[in-house]
């Protein structure tokens, strides 16, 4: 193989997501995913980038579109695919779903559902090492229609103004759920935004991994020494919104533009792998996706006896843990 | 014991922590420099540093989600929101946040923060200055909320407040700042989750938390004074744990029971302690529950309407009487 070692392991990243998302949204389809689920199909080179820029020790906070960064920052596929199963095994045990996955372990702090809410928890992550004066950083990532939301301006102002250890990594997919970046933003090129904070703005082709990787590299070390980054990697996504969304608002022609650009198909034209190896490739990753299933369905559903078990981190007298058809008080006679 | 006043019980109690632990500190808009709206973080700033003492732009939803970011990786803040009339703007963060993350993520990581903030009316600052919402956080199961109505449940509950690891919403009152009581000195932090008898009687239980626990107790010791009425009062002190047990032990003595509350009357936190009375000692009760609670407008301006709005001791000790007048036990 000619290809630079760095790249193809990156190559691997990008392919395991893929099939990863395909395979999710097959077993969506069987129903053995429930809920809402989003995919990073059309954003593997972005999520990879961003990731290889990270150390272990450094913190993500993320969005619902999150499967491909769980599995970017080193969680065995199979918990995030128990996960999105709502299995024991799962790596939020089961409480979760698709759109909250956390592993403490792995210092990926969620996996949140409302939008811009990982904002201020991720500011308040680098305070938190400012404040203990760590080396660590965190890594927040966010959708381009997120950047409308009031959390984004009030987080990225103290973020700035406290000089935290932050990256904002703006990942613009250039659609909310329908709505493009033209009708939400009326600054659509959204790294500007980084002005009006006096923080370092940047945009980087989201579909171009090792011009990601090169740009986050840059960011984590601003972010190191205290200068928070606005960094906005431009991709596309290529299904809908949701495993469910047919994505009816795109026109075809906007559709193969998207199929053409495809940054996991160009990774693998660039790396210009034989035929025997992609094949060598694709099986060692289908085996990996196999196993998750495997695993998924074979771990327990998540028992009913803990169903308050996180009620709270500290016990205290008088909390309610009943069932909805019990009686507050023991019913006289029953 | 030492005399000091609510705000005063606060300040020191902050100040001991802070001392206590490093993982402690102070966020919130005027908190430093200001020094507090109502002074409840005096001299701290100068004594810890800005490290300690974060002052904040006016960014409720913003640093209160950083309070629980940096409670996630192990800090121990202490968040000061003006008052609960803003904490509104917060709510994203307290409900779908703080009160989410230790559940939804399987007990992985908890959230140890303190939201401090005051509600309240009769200060004349009209509709939007002068609510008690703290219902909307006691709905929410993943928070604790206390409401301490005296100076020494202010220290004992703010201390178990700090060291809990929950996230607690810690409830102020503008009206009780300046009243003063006894404060123990050593540090004994309160269980949170228990109600307390504040007075022991056994001809009606009167109900309350915050202001109204305290007015409820002084009403009664003027009826127990003036008329030999015995009345059992008890102090909620915890919203969410509710103490059920205590409220329901309580009624199946006295047999009556009048539930005060700063908020609405509809939804209201008294329609969840009737439910509890019926649940628990319907078949002890001798009269219906008796509510005392807001007017249902937005708290007005004037004098005149305000004070008409909002509970009294005219509206409580009346509220008592006709209970027991209906159930034939008013000497
Ligand atoms: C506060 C809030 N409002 C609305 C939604 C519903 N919603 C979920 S994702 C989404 C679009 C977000 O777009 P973007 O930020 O671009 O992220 P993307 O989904 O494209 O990754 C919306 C409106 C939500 N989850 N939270
Ligand atoms: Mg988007």
């Amino acid at each position: 193989m000619s290809a630079p070692p760095g790249l193809l392991g990156h190559y691997r990243q990008m392919l395991l997501i893929r099939r990863f998302e395909e395979r999710a949204a097959r077993a969506y389809t069987e129903a053995k995913i429930g809920g809402y689920c989003h995919l990073n199909l059309g954003e593997e080179a972005t999520v990879v980038g961003l990731m290889s820029a990270l150390d272990p020790s450094d913190y993500v906070f993320t969005n619902y579109r999150e499967h491909g960064y769980a599995i970017a920052r080193g969680i065995d596929p199979s918990r995030v695919m128990a996960e999105l199963y709502g299995r024991s095994d799962g790596v939020s045990k089961g409480w979760g779903g698709s759109m909250h996955l956390f592993d403490a372990q792995a210092r990926l702090l969620g996996g949140y559902g409302i939008v811009g809410g990982q904002l201020p928890l991720a500011t308040g992550a680098a305070l938190a090492i400012a404040y203990r004066g760590g080396p660590e950083i965190v890594m927040c990532h966010l959708g381009d229609g997120t950047t409308n939301i009031g959390a984004f301006h009030e987080s990225l102002n103290l973020a700035a103004l406290w000089k935290l250890p932050i990256v904002f990594a703006v990942v613009n997919n250039q659609l909310g759920m329908g709505t493009t970046v033209e009708m939400s933003s009326a600054e659509p090129e959204l790294h500007k935004r980084a002005a009006a904070y006096r923080m370092y703005g940047e945009r980087v082709d989201g579909n171009d991994v090792v011009a990601v990787q090169e740009s986050a590299v840059r960011a984590v070390a601003m972010a190191r020494e205290g200068r928070p980054v606005l960094l906005e990697a431009v991709s596309g996504r290529l299904r809908g919104h949701s495993v469910v969304d047919p994505a009816a608002y795109r026109t075809k022609e906007e559709v193969a533009e998207l199929r053409a650009a495809d940054p996991v198909l160009a990774l693998g034209d660039q790396l210009r792998l034989s035929a025997e190896d992609l094949e060598q490739l694709e099986q060692s990753v289908a085996a990996e996706v196999g196993a998750a299933i495997a695993f998924a369905d074979a771990s327990a559903a998540p028992d009913v006896k803990t169903l308050f078990d996180y009620n709270y981190a500290t016990p205290v007298p008088n909390d309610l843990n009943r069932l909805p058809g019990q009686p507050l008080f023991a019913v006289a006679g029953a | 014991m030492t005399v000091m006043s609510y705000r005063q019980a606060i300040n020191e109690t902050l100040r001991a922590e802070m001392h206590r632990d490093d993982r402690v500190f102070l966020i919130g808009e005027e908190i430093g420099v200001f020094e507090g709206s109502y002074k409840i973080t005096a001299g701290l700033l100068a004594e810890f540093g800005e490290r300690r003492v974060r002052d904040t732009p006016i960014s409720e939803e913003g640093f209160t989600g950083a309070a629980i970011g940096a409670a996630m990786l192990g800090l121990r803040p202490v968040v000061e929101l003006m008052t609960i009339n803003f904490s509104l703007l917060a709510l994203d963060q307290i409900v779908n946040h703080a009160a989410k993350i230790h559940g939804m993520f399987g007990g992985q990581r908890s959230v140890p923060m303190v939201i401090r903030t005051p509600g309240g009316g009769g200060q004349q600052l009209g509709a939007t200055h002068s609510q008690n919402v703290e219902l909307y956080y006691a709905f929410v199961p993943g928070l604790k909320v206390v409401a301490p109505s005296n100076p020494a449940d202010a220290k004992a509950l703010l201390l178990a407040a700090i060291r809990d690891d929950d996230p607690v919403l810690f409830l102020e009152n503008l009206a009780l700042y300046n009243t003063k009581g006894d404060v123990p000195d050593d540090d004994v932090p309160a269980e949170i989750g228990r109600a307390a008898v504040t007075r022991a009687g056994s001809d009606i239980t009167v109900i309350g938390y915050s202001r109204m626990a305290s007015l409820g107790l002084a009403v009664a010791e003027e009826l127990a004074a003036r008329e030999g009425i015995d009345a059992e009062v008890l102090d909620l002190r915890s919203l969410r744990p509710l103490d059920r047990e205590t409220i329901v032990r309580s009624v199946r003595k006295t047999h009556a029971a009048v539930v005060l509350e700063d908020d609405w009357l509809t939804y209201g936190i008294g329609a969840e302690i009737a439910a509890t009375i019926s649940d628990g000692a319907f078949d002890q009760l001798d009269a219906p529950v008796r509510r005392v609670a807001m007017a249902e407008v937005p708290l007005p301006y004037a004098k005149s309407l305000e004070s008409a709005a909002l509970p009294s001791a005219g509206d409580v000790e009346t509220a008592i009487r006709q209970t027991l007048a209906a159930v034939g036990r008013l000497r």
